[in-house]
């Protein structure tokens, strides 16, 4: 028999309206690296939310050493020695890495917190297992990369032995994820088990010992990552063959729409800017592509080119005209779209219906209001309309609250507004975050279709895949400076990983 | 604080959901108030060494306590020639107007604790246009309006450009409104506004009766209810025709459509090149304009003047709007009813036999209510889930909640 | 000159008191708007505890101890309305504790009408001079000065805030659960638990605070007004002090001033002689309140979760 230090069987945890696990199995072996694989949404975060005590399954046992326990929250997952490095990590961003270490499980002498103890020992830690850290430098004031060891370190700190790592790689450059999986095989040899969840199967290839795989919250098997394809694994994963490679025409790029000369934005977080002196162009008919990682200006330089906020210096130029102090309005009236980052911010009103979101950026036209007064008819019509056309699904058509509908509509829904408006340049970012396969090549589609007809598309992705398959031109951009230009044709990912890291520049 | 759901059929049931935690809340608010009765009567009759029995003393509270509470207007001994319903309709005109100034801010996410230094802005504006100005009536009303608006738009200005809570500046511009109208009007006593024989300003029938809103009397039986020199004003229709308008532009017009965008999401708005610091100041404006109006229809009766050394606190009518909002589920023409029941119970109060019970004790169960409100969405939420079964909304309901922190937390306020 | 200084420290203390409070409640994430009801109910206990100390005859310091104490209680027990709602019910905290100040000051009413037995809200405490115990043994004099009790409380209060705050296991918990209590619940903190501790604690100081801006300063009080929006400014004085102990003592004098100018101006010949009405310097605190608070308003840093109902299902 093998020798499991945690087995969870035959897990099941509801939500109200949805199984996220049904009937799920896990077993981890003692002194492994062991993934889990599955889409976004498949249930992979529910799970370990369950073993680390977050939420207590409906059915299902778990068992550590064989002996059957009771997680009821992460006081027993501690006890238990498990540790968890939380997708969104979980940080006091004013506190102080050593703070933050210690939160929860703080030394004492008498009624004061022991720092110095606690000190002392946080420094042997991150010597003994190469995680240079600061214990002194506040959260808010260090890099996502850094901010991920405090998390790894929070665990080592209360000696655990089984350590979750939740989509660790997402916010990390190529070389940052080369040295975790260092990390991670350190630990391994340490005797430490390991479980590493993701979506993506290169990671799993390097690093993972076996892997089990998750669709729709139902278990779907257990593989040993040496003999098994990356394809099988896939396959396991979506259900179907998933065509990774959008398929595209030559890109005949014409006229510039849209024009950036110097773009300098400050910072909300620090004193220095967040985007200094960005200049480029994007023509009609191609897709420019935004890379970096997150946190290094994209946002920011976005809220400038949109409106949402003002550059300290520099100039917009779309379609001839200068719109660098333009309002939000009138830049949408020039033929501007906007797919923002965040959906749930920005892109809905969470508690208006469908078609009240899906007229949020025209309400005010001729079409559906006059006088002041809206014109439901039309509104209703409209909306029906963008609804069969792009196939946004909901409980209610359009009288569906925004807020009960599953991401992937809820992104086509913008989707469908923005591309509706027929713009003459398309900005959008980070189109497919957190969407499943279906959507994600669904909303590519609609890109290229856009490029195709001749639009002006601005990409922001911190995907490399995404940025790889969909543009025509690659900008790399690095604490707040485009560090580079690329082909697609002619690069490769490690190359523009070393740009994104800022290990060079053009 | 109403989620707005969009079917016709869901917001039918919400509608009901939301009445039926209003009620709820009304029902345990009295039931606090009852219980409170029956301790103070108790006291006293212990006090006074009287022997009594268990039903003699609920007797007495219902008798001397409940029964007139809860006739409000309608209670027999204090409704001679319709005096009582009159004074009813007197004060509940103007808190269907704070009630709805509280409300129209809630559309925009805005708390609109102000509205009792609005009302009171208001009145002085009302009694400077009618007393100095002598003015029309209607004249006078608008100026109160403006007055009141002026007052709104300091929390809207200091939210929007300066970032400073909306709550904190109204609470503090109330106090500045309170003491900056008692100084003037009162002025050391040489105030042209004040008479100095009765310590309150002038009564409006002595200096301009032109600036009293018109009357109106019923018939019943074949004669008139109220007796002909104690006919109640109309200001009670105007705060009727106010709440419809508002309704109106809440629901059916493109400034309520961007007004309720700012108030559920405010940088969805913004995205939307919706403006939304013109939003929040205009809400903040038009919700001062209400309550100062508010005032405007209470104080242009002729039936009250202000007594500016004596108003060292802040109006009730202001804070009472509040309950008035909430009750409501900012509903604006649900003010209309919540304003009417909170007039009710509290003029109701004070026909208590004030020996046993104060009149507070009506404030106590409004303030109960209030209370009970900030959760009512947990009641309004039990009640849906009873109304629509067991059936789902959205198989397809996204279950990874937003980020830490993210977007709703405070949008409950909206 | 004196009574200026005396004034001053006299409102130091109540301002200072109550804005720890409200710290330690916005600390760990529950906004407590509701002080000024908590101060008004503190402030009715602690002087129906002082007539009541007075009728028994018990020892001057027995009866100031046990007056603060009951002050300090009724805080403490009126606080958990707030928690309840905003921590186990999630409810609005800005509309529970607006509920709550406007039901204080009617019970306030209540309960002084009762005593009197009367139709005034007024409650004495001062009756005569042969009392054993009235509001004149809150206060003693060093030199020509007149301070009070509370002003002893206060600064107590002010240094063990810091230690509490900075030093130990709870006002790091505490912090943590203001900040992120995603995060503090991750480490095993108990959320709910840590944000009652700061509400009762806001009470605890909410309620003294109360008794310490009505009973030493003056020998009988109308409930009507209930604590003249005190409690109001305190969240003033703790978000000038950026919720830290230390800035909130200076924060507290510098509103404290402004508030005994209202009660010595006519002592101060200038003054006079510029013939203002009280109101006009009644009025001086908050409008201090609001340019400080535009001033310094972008640069302020809140809590980052307070006013945010934590709910253990969402994470």
């Amino acid at each position: 028999m093998a020798d499991y230090v945690i087995e969870m069987l035959n897990i099941t945890k509801e939500f109200p309206g949805i199984k996220a696990n049904d009937d799920v199995t896990l077993q981890l072996r003692r002194g492994e690296i062991h993934a889990l694989l599955g889409e976004n949404g498949a249930g992979k975060s529910t799970l370990m939310s369950v073993l680390f005590g977050l939420y207590q399954p409906e059915a299902g046992k778990i068992l550590k050493d064989g002996q059957e326990v009771k997680i009821r929250n992460p006081n027993d997952a501690t006890a238990l020695h498990i540790g968890m490095v939380h997708q969104h990590f979980k940080l006091v961003e004013c506190f102080t890495v050593l703070d933050n270490i210690i939160l929860g499980a703080e030394p004492m002498s008498g009624p004061v917190v022991d720092r110095a103890l606690a000190r002392k020992k946080v420094v042997e830690l991150s010597e003994r297992y190469g995680l240079h850290i600061d214990p002194d430098a506040k959260i808010e004031d260090i890099s996502v990369g850094m901010q991920q060891r405090v998390e790894i370190l929070k665990m080592l700190y209360r000696e655990n032995e089984i350590l979750i790592f939740d989509e660790p790689t997402a916010v990390l450059t190529p070389q940052e994820i080369d040295e975790l999986m260092d990390i991670m095989r350190g630990f391994k040899a340490e005797g430490k088990s390991i479980l590493f969840i993701t979506h993506k199967l290169a990671e799993i290839k390097a690093v993972a010992d076996r892997c089990s795989v998750l669709r729709k919250g139902k278990y779907m098997g257990t593989v040993d990552v040496a003999d098994t394809s990356v394809e099988k694994m896939s396959q396991l994963m979506v259900g179907r063959d998933v065509q990774l490679v959008a398929q595209k025409k030559e890109c005949k790029p014409g006229d510039v729409v849209l024009e950036v000369e110097g773009i300098t934005v400050a910072s909300r977080v620090h004193k220095n800017n967040a985007v200094k002196d960005v200049s480029f162009n994007v023509r009609q008919g191609e897709i420019v592509c935004l890379a970096g990682i997150e946190g290094n200006g994209q946002t920011e330089f976005v809220y400038a080119l949109t409106g949402l906020v003002k550059p300290v210096s520099g100039k917009v130029t779309m379609l001839g005209n200068d719109i660098t102090k333009a309002k939000i309005r009138d830049r949408s009236k020039m033929g501007m779209s906007h797919i923002p980052e965040d959906r749930h911010k920005h892109g809905l009103v969470l508690d208006y219906s469908l078609e009240q979101n899906l007229v949020l950026q025209r309400y005010w036209e001729k079409e559906f209001q006059t006088a002041g007064f809206i014109k439901n008819g039309a509104v209703r019509d409209y909306a029906n309309k963008l609804i069969k056309q792009y196939d946004v699904r909901s409980g209610q058509g359009p009288i569906t609250t925004a807020r009960s509908m599953s991401g992937g509509n809820q992104q086509k829904a913008i989707v469908a507004r923005e591309i509706d408006k027929e713009p003459e340049l398309l900005v959008a970012v980070q189109p497919t975050r957190g969407l499943d396969v279906g959507a994600i090549e669904y909303i590519h589609a609609q890109l290229i279709a856009q490029r195709d007809a001749g639009k002006a598309v601005l990409l922001v992705s911190l995907e490399l895949d995404e940025v790889m398959n969909l543009s025509d031109r690659i900008l790399v951009m690095y604490e707040g400076e485009i560090v580079g230009e690329f082909d697609p044709k002619t690069t490769d990912v490690q190359t523009l990983g070393l740009y994104m890291a800022g290990a060079k520049r053009m | 604080m109403k989620k707005r759901l969009a079917s016709p059929l869901a917001n039918t049931k919400s509608g009901l959901a939301s009445l039926s935690s209003s009620i709820l809340c009304i029902l345990i608010g009295l039931v606090v108030g009852f219980i409170l009765l029956v301790v103070l009567a108790w006291i006293t009759m212990i006090q006074e060494g009287q022997s009594f029995t268990f039903s003699e003393l609920i007797n007495t509270v219902i008798d001397n306590g409940l029964t007139p509470m809860l006739h409000g207007g309608f209670y027999e001994k204090s409704n001679a020639m319709g005096m009582g319903v009159r004074t009813e309709l007197l004060k509940t005109a103007p808190l269907i107007l704070t009630g709805l100034s509280v409300a129209f801010a809630f559309k925009t996410g805005l708390f609109n604790i102000g509205a009792a230094g609005q009302y009171t802005v208001g009145a002085f504006g009302a009694l400077l246009c009618a007393i100095i100005f002598q003015w029309p009536w209607w004249a006078c009303l608008i100026a109160s309006a403006l007055f009141g608006a002026l007052w709104g738009a300091f929390p809207g200005i200091f939210k929007a450009f300066l970032n400073v809570n909306e709550v904190i500046t109204a609470i503090m511009f109330n106090w500045i409104g309170l003491y900056a109208v008692n100084t003037i009007m009162y002025d050391k006593g040489s105030s042209p506004m004040f008479n100095a024989l009765k310590s309150k300003t002038y009564e409006l029938s002595q200096k301009s009766p032109d600036s009293i809103i018109p009357t109106f009397n019923v018939e019943v039986g074949g004669k008139d209810y109220f007796s002909p020199m104690r006919e109640p004003s109309i200001a009670i229709f105007i705060a009727i025709a106010v709440a419809i308008v508002i309704w109106v532009i809440i629901k059916k017009t493109t400034f309520g459509y961007e007004l309720k965008a700012c108030g559920h999401n405010k940088d969805a708005a913004k995205y939307a090149g919706i403006n939304d610091k013109k939003n929040i100041i205009l809400s903040m404006v038009i919700a001062g304009a209400l309550a100062g109006l508010g005032a405007g229809l209470y104080y242009l009766t002729g039936t009250k003047e202000w007594e500016p050394m004596q108003s060292t606190a802040l109006p009730a009518d202001g804070f009472n709007g509040i309950s008035v909002a909430l009750l409501a589920s900012s509903n604006p023409l649900g003010t209309i009813f919540s304003a009417l029941f909170i007039s009710h119970i509290t003029l109701g109060g004070t026909f208590m036999e004030a020996k046993l019970f104060p009149q507070e004790v009506a404030d106590i169960v409004s303030g109960v209510v209030i209370y009970l409100c900030a959760f009512s969405m947990l009641f309004k939420g039990a009640v849906m889930k009873l109304l629509s079964g067991k059936q789902k909304e959205n198989v397809n309901a996204e279950v990874t909640v937003a980020a830490p922190g993210a977007d709703d937390g405070k949008e409950d306020e909206a | 000159m004196w009574l200026l200084i005396k004034y001053t420290l006299l409102y130091s203390a109540v301002l200072t008191l109550v804005a720890l409070g409200g710290m330690f409640s916005e600390r760990s994430g529950i906004i407590n708007i509701a002080l000024e009801g908590i101060m008004t109910i503190g402030g009715l206990i602690g002087i129906v505890m002082v007539n009541i100390m007075n009728a028994t005859g018990a020892p001057v310091f027995v009866g100031v101890a046990v007056a603060i104490i009951a002050s300090g209680l009724a805080g403490l027990i009126y606080s958990t309305l707030l928690a309840f709602s905003a921590i186990n019910l999630k409810a609005d905290q800005t509309i529970g504790g607006t509920a709550l100040n406007l039901l204080a000051t009617a019970i306030a009413m209540v309960v002084a009408k009762r005593i009197n037995g009367t139709d005034s809200p007024k409650l004495i405490y001062n009756q005569n001079s042969n009392d054993v115990l009235n509001n004149l043994h809150f206060n003693f004099k060093v030199g020509p000065l007149q301070l009070n009790w509370f002003i002893i409380i206060c600064i107590a209060a002010i240094a063990l805030s810091w230690f509490i705050l900075y030093r130990t296991r709870f006002g790091m918990r505490l912090m943590a659960c203001g900040e992120h209590p995603q995060a503090a619940d991750s480490v095993g903190i108990n959320v709910y638990k840590m944000r009652w501790a700061g509400v009762m604690i806001s009470g605890v100081l909410g309620g003294i605070g109360g008794m310490a801006y009505i009973v030493p300063a003056v020998g009988d009080w109308n409930f009507e007004v209930g604590v003249m929006g005190m409690g109001f400014l305190a969240l003033a004085v703790m978000i000038f002090g950026q919720w830290k102990p230390l800035n909130i003592a200076a924060a507290a004098v510098f509103f404290a001033f402004f508030r005994a100018l209202a009660n010595i101006f006519d002592s101060f010949a200038f003054l006079k002689a510029l013939d203002l009405q009280k109101e006009v310097y009644n009025m001086m605190p908050f409008i201090a309140s609001m340019v400080v608070l535009a001033l310094t308003s972008k640069k302020s840093r809140a809590p980052k979760a307070e006013g945010i109902p934590y709910d253990k299902g969402q994470r």
